[in-house]
């Protein structure tokens, strides 16, 4: 079946593939339970530093999670994806895929859908279990936010997932793709805020007050939690989003759309760079 | 079928295939042969369109080898990379129906390939546990999936043992006798040289030679040697015989006489040693075997 110029059944054989071997190797069901006993932790222990355990409301809830996830879900999406097109070369394999008749980027293609379908499949079900447990005891408009948080999730780690199949391309060999992987983590997770944080009080506040909020649309993480955040006003206060971010760009789609750019951009420079 | 025309790949200053022209014919049992970075796998991924050429042009059925229209080419092309790397998480039967879908060739045929190439009983074993002869087996399998009309085998036989390596043998002669063009490398040269229709000799990229085995043993016109058995007292006969002729110094055993001669003077020399009569009481001639050709053509290098 040919769609778009894209023979989909060989996409799907290279998508199918790639699903199978994490359903096989365990990999989706390790890290489901990875982020179900987090989230169930972080939900239930979330407020012990103001001296309450138990479950909190849903805004607090998904402040903690919001912190859980930016830390977990890039990088277990850049482990996941590191090696995905350099791993077969290194093994010798990628000379006997490209003798198929399936062109570089249908193989590209696939290889991101089944990883991105197993990363999904346990973002999806890890936190979902956790949402059906809290959510016996939330209203209607609780559950409505937490399921915007999983769906943010999923498109996080899909980002994460873009770039990391992104360097699995441009890589001669797995050690230097796993180094620029962890790399890409620090710097999107710990060290873009920080040099925002420091080129913002080195000047003054003048020039980059104003560039800020758009800056902080440079990295996946940021908007990810502007999503989640911007949208409930007590955690907007908290974190003191309100002064910095004008509401203007903090619709949810306008977010999302900057989200699917971070996803399609990648995508499309590592099939331009594997079609070389 | 195949058209090489003055291709030329380099990888930075080394040139591993270097202004290379060759063509191969519909229905053909083509070999290719030189030692290890001659160009040979370079040659291969070239033909294959897997990676592009610096310069020239590769046409399989008139199809340009990295063109849009490749792509139908490669439903009906089979290829065994050297050392073949397959997914030790699948089973046997798993691992041809993957490249079976890849292919767009039917699931059905898997069971009967792997007992085609004799693993049959360990089609439901991860790949894991198979020995390298295994893993060569399934990548032949995997190689003829979807009834190709052309295979590329680099190093078919590596590991395979003798029985193996004739029960590959004998499916190649089934599948030449249905018409279908085979390329394949072997660093066992007394392997192919009874199998090929014609061979390719490659030195530093470049082809030294193109031909069957009997046109290059004549072109590399490589000295052919008669071994006598003698009556006894005979030597200083022979000896006399051949003194009109040039010959290498005659390497003499009880018994025995060792001569060298070249092509061109070999009727000069049965003549020679059938007018001793019968104090020449056997005679043998040995041709240069196809390992002789090559570290002709190869300047030694095995």
């Amino acid at each position: 079946m040919s769609l778009l110029g894209i023979e989909w059944q060989q996409v799907g054989a290279i998508a199918a593939k790639e699903f199978r071997d994490r359903i096989r190797n365990r990999w989706v069901l390790a890290i489901t339970l990875v982020f179900t006993v987090f989230a169930l932790v972080i939900s239930y222990f979330g407020a012990a530093s103001q001296g309450s355990v138990g479950l909190q409301g849903i805004e607090a809830t998904i402040a903690s999670l919001v912190s859980l996830v930016i830390y977990l879900l890039p990088l277990i999406a850049l482990i996941l994806g590191f090696d995905a097109i350099v791993g077969e070369r290194e093994r010798g394999s990628l000379d006997l895929l490209l003798s198929m008749p399936i062109t570089r980027f249908e193989l590209l293609l696939g290889k991101y859908l089944g990883l991105a379908a197993a990363l999904t499949s346990s973002t999806v079900i890890g936190f979902g279990l956790v949402g059906i447990i809290i959510g016996l005891n939330l209203p209607l408009d609780a559950l409505y936010q937490y399921v915007g948080f999983m769906l943010s999730s999923v498109l996080l780690g899909l980002v994460f997932l873009s770039l990391a199949v992104t360097v699995s391309v441009f890589t001669q060999d797995r050690t230097r793709a796993s180094g620029i992987a962890i790399a890409l983590w620090f710097f999107f997770v710990l060290v873009f805020d920080l040099l925002l944080l420091g080129a913002l009080v080195l000047s003054g506040g003048q020039v980059m007050g104003a560039l800020f909020p758009y800056l902080l649309l440079l990295n996946p993480a940021d908007v990810f939690r502007i999503l989640n955040i911007f949208g409930q006003d007590d955690l907007r206060t908290m974190y003191g989003l309100s002064s910095v971010f004008p509401a203007a760009l903090a619709n949810p789609a306008y977010l999302g759309a900057i989200m699917s750019a971070w996803i399609i951009l990648p995508l499309g420079l590592a099939a331009w760079r594997f079609r070389q | 079928m195949i058209e090489v025309h003055r291709t030329t790949k380099a990888y930075g200053p080394i040139h591993a295939v270097d202004g290379v022209d060759l063509s191969i014919g519909a229905g053909e049992l083509f070999g290719l042969i030189g030692h290890n970075g001659a160009g040979k796998s370079t040659l291969f991924k070239l033909m294959l369109g897997l990676v592009p050429a610096n310069s020239g042009e590769i046409r399989i059925e008139g199809q340009p080898v990295r063109g849009a229209g490749f792509r139908q080419v490669r439903r009906r092309l089979g290829y065994l990379p050297e050392n073949i790397v397959l997914y030790d998480n699948l089973t046997g039967l798993e691992t041809l129906q993957f490249f079976a879908r890849l292919k767009g060739a039917p699931s059905a045929s898997c069971a009967g390939l792997l007992t085609r190439v004799g693993l049959g009983q360990a089609s439901q074993r991860r790949v894991r546990t198979y020995s390298k002869g295994m893993r060569q087996r399934l990548g032949f399998a995997q190689a003829l999936l979807g009834a190709p009309r052309l295979l590329f085998l680099d190093e078919p036989t590596n590991g395979l043992d003798p029985e193996g390596i004739r029960e590959f043998y004998q499916i190649l002669r089934e599948m030449q006798d249905d018409g279908v063009t085979i390329v394949l490398t072997s660093h066992i040269l007394s392997e192919i040289q009874q199998r090929v229709d014609r061979l390719a000799v490659m030195r530093n990229g470049k082809i030294q030679a193109v031909g069957s085995v009997q046109t290059l043993r004549q072109a590399a016109d490589l000295p052919l040697y008669f071994e006598l058995t003698l009556a006894d007292g005979a030597e200083p006969a022979l000896q006399q015989a051949l003194a009109g002729l040039t010959l290498d110094p005659i390497q003499f055993a009880p018994h025995r006489a060792t001569l060298r001669c070249a092509r061109a003077g070999k009727m000069a020399l049965l003549a020679a040693v059938t007018s001793l009569g019968e104090q020449v009481l056997d005679l043998h001639i040995t041709e240069p075997s196809l390992e002789d050709v090559f570290l002709g053509y190869s300047g030694g290098a095995a």
